[in-house]
């Protein structure tokens, strides 16, 4: 596992996370190291691609009340930023998923508004989808990595493994 | 009612934290009004630090500097997206809960501003993550004990001189590494030496780093200074007079942001570096007089 930080190294790699922060800052960067066009090819090209709470925002198609020219669009869903409100607002909260209690992490989190046809909900809260998949993106709106419980890391580590396997199979 | 919302927990330790990491690698800088902070937010600051004034106009003003009206805050909190976050006195844990109560992303107990108390806030009854400034290990470990979940280096603010900021970011790195390798023993006398809890100093001596985000603060103004901070181990910088004290406080904020991201880089870093215009000008810590100094507040 390597961190990121420029362009030209994305290529070669089986799969990617983008994680938190602020989106803004994030999207800023992604673009001025010419790292955006990165993402976006290898997204298309059907390589994994995970992105938590600013990662999944920038990975959307679109922010509620905002005018965005750094969204990705590689994930058919609609967020709407620090939808539970400010740090005051940030909250711990056991999940269901898989049969037992996820202690999930929500931090100035964003909120899945709206998700396309193809988007899978892979776990919710409060009605709303918290973790979603479609085909090789993966989204989920809280911190997986400040969790002791890393089954929503397996979760994605999964999707990269299958699909090292379906292109090795379609090599043969 | 249902049963999963009972467990729903705001303000814990690892709320607080989390915040504070999800500002690694970025910029935090101070704003005074809307218009800087929509500057700051677009050039990529992480958050921003909303004041009445930037530290080298309250240097310059002198007299009793406090928290800044709540309006001016909550004005900068309406005009950006990013977090916000603002200044209390050491000590004055009063405005500390006027801030929590404004719903302020975090707060810096400071030392630009007149100390309240000769004591530090008790953070940990705040649901509100705190930042605090130290110049060494010692200062670091007491206010994480106190319930800070980020350290910044204290520098002398609001002189455009990194020299300080230096000084104690390489004082507490360097007392770090000098904790590997101790025994029990050694270590509970380095935690009487420097007058902080044995199972905090224990924990950094493990980790080798702090156990909260170790930013740089404190006369940073220009995108070298930042990447000096950030070579030096820093996990991001804090900007206060640097950018709106400049000549081109947008292209300097662009630039710092920039500097923070490619600090590893020469080539990027030389890139950003051209025609920023003036920075701000600054005063020669040498030529302060002891009682000038910000940096000896709080202890």
């Amino acid at each position: 596992m390597i961190r990121i930080k420029n362009a030209g190294i994305l290529p070669y790699c089986d799969g990617i996370v983008i994680p938190g922060g602020e989106s803004t800052t994030i999207g800023k960067g992604l673009k001025k190291k010419g790292m955006f066009d990165e993402i976006k090819d290898f997204g298309m090209n059907g390589k994994p691609i995970l992105g938590t709470c600013a990662g999944l925002i920038l990975l959307s198609k679109g922010v509620y009340g905002e005018e965005r020219d750094d969204l990705i669009e590689l994930l058919d869903v609609y967020v709407e930023r620090n939808s539970y409100g400010r740090q005051r607002e940030s909250f711990e909260i056991e999940v269901r998923f898989q049969n037992r209690l996820f202690n999930a992490v929500f931090i100035r989190a964003p909120v899945i508004k709206r998700v396309g046809n193809n988007v899978k909900v892979l776990a919710e809260y409060n009605n709303s989808p918290i973790a979603v998949l479609e085909g090789n993106i993966m989204g989920f709106c809280f911190h997986p990595e400040l969790s002791r419980d890393l089954i929503f890391q397996d979760l994605f580590l999964e999707l990269v493994r299958s699909n090292l396997r379906k292109l090795k199979t379609n090599k043969i | 009612m249902d049963k999963k919302l009972e467990s729903l927990r705001y303000g814990t330790d690892l709320i607080k934290l989390g915040f504070a990491k999800m500002q690694k690698g970025g910029v935090i800088m101070d704003v005074v009004n809307e218009k800087q902070a929509i500057i700051a937010e677009n050039a990529g600051a992480i958050a921003v630090m909303a004041l009445h004034a930037v530290p080298a106009d309250i240097r310059k003003a002198g007299g009793v500097a406090r928290m800044a009206d709540p309006a001016i805050i909550e004005e900068i909190m309406n005009a950006v997206t990013i977090p916000v976050m603002a200044k209390v006195r050491i000590g004055h844990f009063a405005e500390a809960e006027i801030l929590e109560a404004l719903g302020v992303d975090m707060i810096d107990e400071s030392e630009v501003l007149t100390p309240a108390d000769e004591s530090h806030i008790d953070k940990k009854r705040f649901k509100v993550p705190f930042v605090c400034g130290a110049r060494n290990l010692g200062e670091a470990l007491r206010r994480i004990d106190e319930g800070a979940a980020m350290i910044r280096t204290k520098g002398e603010a609001g002189t455009g001189d990194v020299k300080e900021a230096v000084r104690h970011f390489k004082a507490i790195m360097g007392e770090i590494r000098s904790l590997k390798g101790k025994t029990n023993e050694e270590l509970k006398d380095v935690a009487y030496k420097i007058n902080a809890p044995f199972e905090i100093v224990k924990e950094t001596a493990i980790l080798q780093r702090l156990p909260v985000v170790n930013f740089a603060a404190g006369g940073i103004a220009t995108p070298a200074d930042a990447a000096l901070m950030m070579k030096l181990g820093a996990d991001g910088v804090f900007v206060g007079s640097g950018i709106f004290k400049s000549e081109n406080p947008q292209k300097m904020a662009e630039a710092i942001v920039e500097a923070v991201e490619s600090y590893d880089d020469p080539k990027r870093l030389l890139e950003v570096s051209k025609r920023l215009g003036e920075p701000m000008k600054g005063i020669d810590i040498e030529s302060l007089s002891d009682k000038e100094m910000l940096q000896t507040r709080g202890f």
